[in-house]
């Protein structure tokens, strides 16, 4: 017994798996080949839980947790699919789609969007809710890049990246609720901020919010799994 | 600092008020003051040196019945008078020793009678600024006691014991809240003191910090002792100046008399505690984001599990409690936790304080034992409604907690049973409404709250109270539709059962508990264009222009 891994043993959807104390049931359920829809979430950053899409029901409570942020317990029973969880996913991106300005044809993420795909994957067809369609600017100062606040879902994926794996903090959230927005520095024209310009935010933005100015159109590819492997070279250093 | 000492200082304070032949306590709470208390408190000073009588005139803090004020008791006849303006001042000093002046002279017997003071024991009779008084009145005497006579495990037994359950809304035991943190490893720990109030309608927090600040710092100080704790924070928020300007008074005089900082009582026990202001976000009253905000990042709550208790204030195990727990904690040490467990029904033992405001008589602070029925509160104890309207619905619990009709009136009062008729004991925020109020135009209000308060950090309680909202707009201004309405309670569920907070699952209950008990109102707003109470404006359908 030298080893000192804790070793948990849980059920997600009927099916028995292992996992390291410490793995949240995302991570755990991925492992195995369930999935479960996440926006905020991107391996390689921490967890906030603050999209509501991965939210799974637990045995033996009623309440919803959200699996990237829930750490596994042992004997746990895990169900990532059913029509309550299922309606309140489409719900939530429902809420998402109305809440600012969505529009894939004219997007330059069109087909490469993460929210599009969400969408899709969940079956929605339309929505219920009524747009509201804020008035929001498009920050061009960047000479690289461009962030369209109407595309932003407050994901916070940039603010986590630019924190965590650049180390420069140049993204943040300012305001509250619906009157939220990512901004750089205290405020400040993108271009005139003290970003590195290394671009890893807009490699993990799931939407069109942040975009490369040198690729015209809308064939924007991202590439955020760049994070992974990142990571695992700077821990091997 | 003794037992003994404490004594000496009561007895001391008892000798200096004997050479008065009486006491005239004159409440300067916030709504006393704000009617002239101050100037009423000058008039009788120069007064009473006039007259040469030997008169205590002394300020006090909130004495309850905030309407009829500025209040003023003389003691030792317990003659309570209302709505005492600085000119009486002259003729209730003359009076003193004779009569009571019929024309000030308040009835409120049935208002006191079915109260129980625990929390507010204090309250209309000490200087909250004087720490001596605190004491003479066995303040601190908890605290001495835990220390020198009990083992941090006897404390916690004597709340687990006590039955105590969080005054913060949620109704955690408090046993065995404190029983995890002490049991949490590492050697450094906290103890918050959540004085963040924020639903409208409340202010019985406010009204504690303020009057009996004392009463606050001893709670912590015995819990720090029982968890092993070494440092304490009072978080307040920083639109409650006075409770700040006490709080801080308070704490200078504690270290003075030595009762907090280190070794207090000669024992090994060390703790002291600050002040921590809050900017004004009704989230940073959710203890996860209070703990971001102590720390200076952006109030913003996390997903629990890890709770405080493991992993709190900058990772180390921390102790939440609400103003109202922690104000319980010396007189359950004082009297024992089964004195404690004898008040109160069912699984909710003890006292709970209300803030009554609304369309209700008496307005203010009332403090009353668990299981006693809504009707007896607003009935007795607030005497009804005014002005010969009706009572229509009762609002608990504040932007999270719901209206309960007259139907449910005998409901008592406990943590359970509001949470079943689809409202919660909150931290005490109780609005009385008759019917003159609009329950749509109510709920659209409460949404607007949380909507404004919502921290947008997750997706359904920033997205989904706006579009709530707008709904309950279009409603109110009669351009609702049926469809409007399932989708509202489509958004509701989601709402409730996916975000990620406490302000976020809890923030449709105002609509749910509406839509509950007043679907008709929702129903004539859309099928009638029809306001009922009259309060929304519903223009009659404009002819769009093609």
């Amino acid at each position: 017994m030298s080893s000192a891994v804790d070793v948990k043993t849980l059920i997600i959807n009927g099916l028995n798996v292992s996992a390291r104390a410490g793995q949240s049931i995302l991570e755990v359920a991925r492992e195995n080949n369930i999935q479960i829809p996440t926006l905020c979430h991107l391996e390689g950053l921490s967890s906030v839980g603050s999209c509501r899409l991965c939210v799974v029901e637990v045995k033996g409570s009623t309440k919803l947790f959200p699996a990237c942020a829930t750490p596994v317990e042992e004997g746990m029973e895990v169900n990532t699919v059913s029509e309550r969880l299922k309606k309140h996913r489409r719900t939530i991106l429902e809420m998402l789609f109305a809440e600012r300005n969505h529009v894939c044809s004219v997007c330059v993420a069109n087909n490469h969007c993460e929210l599009q795909k969400l969408g899709q994957d969940q079956g929605l067809t339309h929505v219920r809710l009524p747009y509201r369609n804020p008035l929001l600017t498009v920050d061009a100062s960047n000479d690289r890049f461009t962030a369209d606040h109407n595309r932003c879902i407050l994901c916070t994926r940039c603010v986590r990246v630019c924190a965590e794996i650049e180390g420069a903090h140049v993204w943040d959230v300012m305001g509250r609720g619906v009157n939220s927005l990512v901004i750089t520095d205290l405020h400040e024209p993108w271009g005139d901020s003290t970003c590195t310009r290394c671009g890893k935010c807009v490699q993990v933005c799931p939407t069109g919010a942040l975009f490369d100015k040198s690729k015209v159109g809308t064939d924007h590819p991202k590439s955020p799994d760049f994070l992974p492997y990142l990571n695992l070279m700077r821990e091997a250093r | 600092m003794n037992i003994e000492e404490l004594e000496q200082i009561a007895e001391s304070v008892r000798l200096e008020n004997a050479k008065f032949d009486f006491e005239v306590n004159v409440c300067m709470d916030l709504a006393c003051s704000s009617q002239g208390a101050g100037q009423l408190k000058d008039e009788l000073v120069k007064a009473v040196a006039a007259s040469g009588k030997k008169v205590l005139v002394r300020r006090t803090s909130c004495m309850g019945p905030c309407s009829h004020g500025p209040l003023l008791r003389v003691d030792p006849a317990d003659v309570l008078y209302r709505q005492v303006k600085a000119g009486n001042a002259q003729a209730i000093v003359d009076s003193l020793g004779g009569a009571p002046l019929p024309e000030l002279q308040c009835d409120l017997n049935e208002h006191f009678d079915q109260q129980m003071r625990v929390v507010l024991e204090n309250a209309g009779h000490i200087d909250p600024e004087k720490i001596d008084e605190y004491i003479a009145r066995d303040g601190y005497k908890a605290l001495v006691r835990a220390l020198t006579e009990m083992t941090p495990g006897d404390v916690i037994l004597t709340l687990t014991e006590s039955e105590l359950r969080g005054r913060g809304g949620g109704g955690y035991p408090t046993g065995l809240k404190w029983g995890t943190v002490a049991k949490a490893g590492g050697d450094l720990k906290y103890v918050v003191c959540n004085g963040d109030e924020g639903d409208p309608g409340a202010f019985m927090d406010r009204s504690v910090m303020e009057g009996d600040p004392h009463r606050v710092i001893e709670g912590m100080a015995i819990a720090a002792y029982a968890v092993g704790a070494t440092k304490g924070f009072i978080y307040v928020r920083a639109e409650y100046p006075v409770a700040v300007a006490r709080l801080t008074a308070g704490l200078r005089d504690a270290r003075r008399r030595g009762l907090l900082g280190n070794n207090i009582c000669n024992t090994p026990f060390c703790f002291d505690m600050e002040i921590r202001l809050g900017a004004g976000a009704f989230v940073c009253g959710e203890e996860t984001a209070l703990i971001a905000s102590i720390e200076g990042r952006r109030g913003t709550p996390k997903p629990r599990p890890p709770y405080p208790a493991v992993h709190g204030l900058w990772g180390k195990p921390t102790l939440i409690n609400n103003v109202e727990t922690f104000a319980n904690i010396a007189p359950i040490l004082r009297r024992g936790g089964e004195w404690f467990a004898s008040v109160g029904a069912g699984r909710s033992k003890g006292t709970k304080v209300f803030a009554l405001t609304g369309k209700i008589a008496n307005t203010g602070l009332v403090e009353v034992p668990m299981g006693i029925t809504l009707r007896q509160i607003i009935e007795s104890i607030g005497g009804g409604v005014p002005g010969g309207h009706t009572f229509k619905a009762v609002q608990t619990g504040g932007p999270s907690g719901g209206c309960i009709p007259n139907e449910h009136l005998d409901l008592q009062v406990t943590y359970e049973s509001l949470v079943q008729a689809g409202s919660m004991m909150g931290s005490g925020g109780m609005i009385v409404m008759d019917d003159s109020s609009c329950m749509v135009n109510v709920a659209r209000f409460f949404i607007e709250f949380c909507m404004t308060e919502s921290c947008g950090k997750c997706i359904p309680c920033r997205a989904g109270t706006a579009q709530m909202h707008t709904l309950l707009t279009r409603i109110c201004a009669g351009q609702g539709t049926m469809q409007d309405l399932e989708l509202l309670q489509d958004l509701c569920a989601t709402v409730k059962e996916t975000s990620l907070c406490g302000l976020g699952m809890t923030a449709p209950n105002p609509v749910l508990s509406t839509l509950r008990y007043f679907r008709n109102e929702y129903i004539e707003h859309i099928a009638n264009k029809r306001c009922p109470a009259g309060v929304c404006a519903i223009e009659s359908p404009v002819e769009v222009m093609a």
